[in-house]
């Protein structure tokens, strides 16, 4: 009984509340993402156990879809678990950042937050506390987030293993999760200098793009990064 | 890959999702993050969807598309002019898939 006036009081709590729905818009196109990932672990021959286990235990989408060509074609298992580290090197770049936010809780409460802690959940925090350091009520909008997209990718990713055979690949419906991406980074687009890192970031990636293991995206990342920097600079002796 | 190894497989990239996402938060102290990655992170974000979304945009299997004849781009635009005039997300999703899909089904492209 306790557990659940605890939970009710949570629903309640304003911070928790608008977590959960800075996060509601972008988790439908997102939705679509993992209805397609959903979709493609099925078809690359995955059972129904273990299509279902992959999309609860992983539960990164971009790992997954690059992972189940391995899977399929019986890599090492090193080979795939390098392959997926490089993947998600993005994410050791925000675990940096969530340190300075998380950096107080104990070990199995950060590793928690950042087990949980995709890409739109970094965007939308970091968007709403930008100075980073710790305050009250981050936690609560933090878990207002994840509440809205964990049980929204795994419903979609789901609803996709059992519907694998019924939607035709050539409706492109996985172009709802590049959308999705796309509206996000507008909202990032908060001073002119961060257009030019956006343009960088974007020219570089597809210039990089045959790069095994998805390095393209760190390349990006990197040449972005420089960009951005050299720009500050610059602005900072003018 | 056997059904018992692509178990152990799925446990190892679990281990992996926790691995990267708490990276530097694994130790009790925090690791020195030197000054050219603290510049990177603020960037960072902003740079890694960029990343994935351009190549999803302009290309097709690992070329930069050189037809016309591609529902992606009418979508793009579209969804890009719903943003600046209304700024909400699910709005820029729904109009660029409106555009896209009788693009895609009606003439093919």
């Amino acid at each position: 009984m306790q557990l659940f006036e605890r939970l009710r009081a949570l629903a309640a709590d304003p911070d928790f509340r608008r977590g959960a729905r800075d996060m509601a818009s972008p988790s439908l196109g997102l939705a679509a993402w993992g209805l397609v990932t959903g979709v493609t672990m099925v078809k690359s021959g995955l059972s129904l156990p273990l299509a279902c286990g992959m999309s609860l235990l992983v539960f990164a989408g971009s790992a997954q879809l690059t992972a189940l060509p391995l899977i399929a074609s019986g890599a090492p298992l090193w080979v795939l678990l390098a392959t997926a580290f490089c993947v998600n090197l993005r994410f050791v770049i925000f675990s940096a950042q969530w340190r300075h936010y998380f950096g107080h809780l104990p070990r199995w409460q950060r590793l928690l937050n950042g087990y949980v802690a995709a890409d739109l959940n970094f965007v939308y925090f970091v968007k709403r506390y930008p100075d980073p350091v710790p305050a009250s009520g981050q936690q609560r909008y933090f878990w207002g987030g994840v509440a809205v997209n964990w049980p929204a990718w795994q419903l979609c990713s789901f609803t996709g293993i059992l519907l694998a055979d019924r939607i035709p690949t050539h409706w492109g419906i996985g172009f709802a999760g590049v959308l999705a991406l796309l509206g996000l980074s507008y909202s990032l687009l908060t001073e002119k200098l961060l257009w030019w890192v956006a343009m960088t970031a974007g020219a570089v990636s597809i210039a990089t793009y045959s790069l095994p293991l998805k390095l393209n995206i760190l390349c990006a990342i990197v040449a972005a990064g420089a960009v951005g920097w050299w720009l500050d600079a610059r602005k900072g002796r003018a | 890959m056997s059904e018992a190894m692509t178990w152990v497989a799925l446990f190892g990239l679990a281990g992996i999702t926790v691995l990267t996402r708490g990276f530097f938060m694994l130790g009790e102290q925090p690791l020195p993050i030197p000054d050219w990655l603290r510049e990177l992170l603020k960037v960072a974000p902003l740079a890694a969807l960029v990343a994935v979304v351009a190549p999803e945009v302009f290309m097709t299997q690992g070329h930069v598309i050189t037809t016309w004849q591609d529902a992606r781009w009418p979508a793009t635009l579209a969804a890009t002019a719903y943003y600046f005039w209304r700024k909400g997300i699910l709005g820029t999703i729904l109009v660029g898939m409106a555009v896209m899909l009788p693009l895609k089904l009606g003439l093919g492209w």
